[in-house]
């Protein structure tokens, strides 16, 4: 679930109130706010969008964990979701652009008991 | 009266590929067209946050042939030779169209592209990018509650826009339905936006239904995460919780709801036994290993808790009768694509799985989107000047009496239990689905109380109507089909019969009838004697 909007990283673009599919945040002032963290679907797009990496979602469904936003920046991974998409500013490639996959099924039958 | 008021000649409901690909079809014919999505054209369903593989199969006669065949008995002769056919025909101009607008497939050796897997989140971002180039309007956060009609079919849809609270209301004379299948908030990657309502408005001015009893589909995912992808599970040994081995390799999810009535299962890709295998696998799905990862889980390495989510009519198979090649409804000026669709035509009795469904989408909203826009603009009465009735009921104000009120998440976790669990949804059989479905039924009472009146609260009630709804669709036709055919089992009927092979049509919403649609593949069936004589 959305677990952290940074209100150090937001700037108030109301991008993350846009982009939810399931309406999760509002707009508090001019910051963005987690306002109905239960609805959350953890499907990270909010952070795939957010233009300032303010936003983190823990792989947790069910059920809220509790999130450390120095331990976040420290360990990287606030905003790695979307570096790895490859849409945060000066990314060498995307992710659809590194992957360079053949047919899945055909990967699997021929390497997997090589 | 709706704060909003407009007409237009198209209104698609849904953001994902299908949505997407009616809306820039539709235009491309020379119609307005005006796109609601209950999300965001970009993020909302199945496909945006992760990705989907495809069915592509290069046109060689042959290779065609074999997969038609193969599917046509896979699917229990459900499916339809010729509509296959047209989906892989036309699915690789669409993959083609994609390329040029910029995305980028990874070529082989001789420089030919491999169309065979798209990325969700850059997919979807220039299907967003396309459909507004091509002049679509684009209402994101503006969920549809139901549709407008009058006698001469669909005539558009009244909504909300959750961000203002604005009611909407746009006439057209053609509407496209691709809202998505009903995954009953299972939580599945991406699908707690697909609650139904389609289906649900759409049957309240009179289509029907068609393989609703085709959902018995459970995607295993990470117990704590929502990641559904199953073919990853090809990769890896499933373990007891004592950490013995159970199975390996090929098709062990399919085993996962057996070995779960016994215990909690674990798996860990442990057959990705080299550094390049493992890489390959890391960039084909990152979103699979992402959120594993972030729990600090080694997925190569460690034996990580599954869970079953269910997915409902998502990737099932059930949905909206299809009736033409351009994906009309038996509602004029009413389409459907992609999921909300049944996609029986393509897959039969069985799931679409990703890339069945994948390429449905295009296709279906393609075509959807070019019938939608030619009977819209041969119209000569204009949507703005009909005398037009919205339909809706079943959890909406206009609907209810004012005295009581309806509490939409008590009734929505309460269909969830008749419907999510194992037990009865997956383990069918007469008696308990018979009794689930009683138990929905006696929900419908609390249906017609008044919704709260916030954003929020309007929006879940017909939600929590539309998913009520469709697990009654889904019980009564599991209860009709006495027979076990693809997706479909019923204890008490463990094998096919061939006289069964035939469509399950349903129309209704509180009374909820039943026929039979017949498929022109039936006779190629392999009848045996007894079941010759009747």
């Amino acid at each position: 679930m959305i677990e952290l909007v940074s209100t150090d990283r937001c700037i108030g673009c109301r991008l993350c109130v846009k982009v939810c599919p399931v309406n999760v945040f509002d707009m508090q002032g001019k910051l963005a706010v987690i306002a109905r963290q239960e609805d959350c679907q953890t499907c990270f797009m909010c952070e795939a969008y957010c233009p300032v990496d303010a936003l983190y979602v823990a792989p947790q469904a069910d059920e809220s964990v509790h999130v450390e936003e120095q331990e976040l920046i420290a360990s990287g991974l606030l905003g790695s979701w979307r570096a790895e998409i490859g849409w945060n500013p000066g990314a060498e490639d995307t992710m659809a652009e590194r992957d360079t996959t053949p047919f899945f099924e055909e990967f699997t039958e021929t390497f997997r008991s090589k | 009266m709706p704060q909003q008021q407009i007409t237009t000649d198209v209104l698609v409901l849904g953001g994902g590929p299908a949505g997407a690909w009616a809306a820039w079809n539709a235009a491309s014919q020379g119609a307005e067209v005006i796109l609601a999505d209950k999300g965001y054209l970009g993020t909302s369903g199945a496909t945006a946050p992760g990705g989907t593989t495809l069915l592509v199969i290069p046109p060689v006669a042959e290779l065609r042939d074999a997969a038609v065949r193969s599917r046509l008995q896979a699917g229990g002769y459900l499916s339809e030779n010729s509509w296959i056919h047209r989906v892989l025909d036309q699915v690789e101009q669409n993959l083609e169209q994609i390329e040029e607008w910029g995305y980028p497939f990874p070529k082989d050796e001789d420089g030919n592209p491999l169309r065979t897997h798209l990325h969700g989140p850059e997919y979807m971002k220039i299907m967003r990018r396309v459909v507004r180039k091509a002049g679509v309007k684009i209402w994101d956060q503006s969920p549809a509650l139901e549709l407008l009609y009058d006698e001469h079919g669909a005539g558009g849809a009244r909504g909300i826009n959750r961000l203002t609270g604005e009611a909407w209301e746009v006439r057209a004379n053609a509407v496209v339905i691709a809202t998505g299948g009903c995954a009953f908030l299972s939580k599945g990657l991406g699908c707690n936006v697909l609650t139904g309502e389609g289906l649900l408005m759409s049957a309240e001015i009179g289509a029907d239904l068609s393989g609703m009893e085709f959902t018995r589909q459970y995607a295993p995912s990470f117990a704590d995460g929502t990641v559904t992808r199953g073919r990853m599970l090809a990769w890896a040994t499933l373990y007891d919780q004592a950490g013995n081995p159970l199975h390996r390799g090929d098709r062990t999810f399919g085993s996962i709801p057996e070995l779960m009535l016994k215990g909690p299962v674990y798996a860990s890709l442990d057959l990705a036994d080299t550094e390049a295998k493992q890489q390959f696998l890391r960039s084909a799905h990152p979103i699979f290993f992402m959120p594993l990862e972030r729990a600090g889980i080694n997925p190569f390495k460690d034996k990580f808790p599954l869970t079953l989510r269910y997915e409902g009519t998502m990737r099932g198979t059930g949905g909206l009768r299809l009736t033409g090649a351009d994906c009309s409804t038996t509602v004029p000026g009413l389409y459907a694509a992609g999921d909300a669709a049944s996609r029986e035509k393509v897959t039969g009795a069985i799931s679409g799985g990703g890339a069945y469904n994948a390429s449905w989408a295009i296709c279906s909203g393609s075509w959807a989107g070019l019938g939608a826009a030619r009977h819209a603009l041969s119209q000569r009465c204009l949507a703005g000047s009909r005398q037009l009735r919205a339909a809706g009921r079943m959890g909406l104000a206009g609907g209810a009496p004012a005295s009581r009120t309806l509490d939409p998440k008590p009734l929505i976790a309460a269909v969830q239990q008749e419907i999510l669990p194992l037990r009865i949804n997956y383990f069918r059989s007469e008696p308990v689905v018979a009794a689930a479905l009683q138990r929905l039924d006696s929900l419908m009472p609390y249906i017609t109380g008044r919704p709260p009146a916030t954003v929020q609260g309007i929006v879940q009630s017909r939600e929590a109507a539309a998913m009520l709804q469709a697990g009654r669709w889904i019980y009564t036709a599991a209860l009709a089909r006495k027979e076990s055919r693809g997706l479909q089992r019923l204890a008490e009927y463990p094998a096919l019969d061939p006289r069964q092979t035939h469509r399950l049509i349903l129309s209704g919403i509180d009374r909820i009838s039943i026929s039979t649609e017949s498929v022109p593949h039936a006779s190629e069936l392999p009848v045996p004697r007894e079941g010759r004589a009747i």
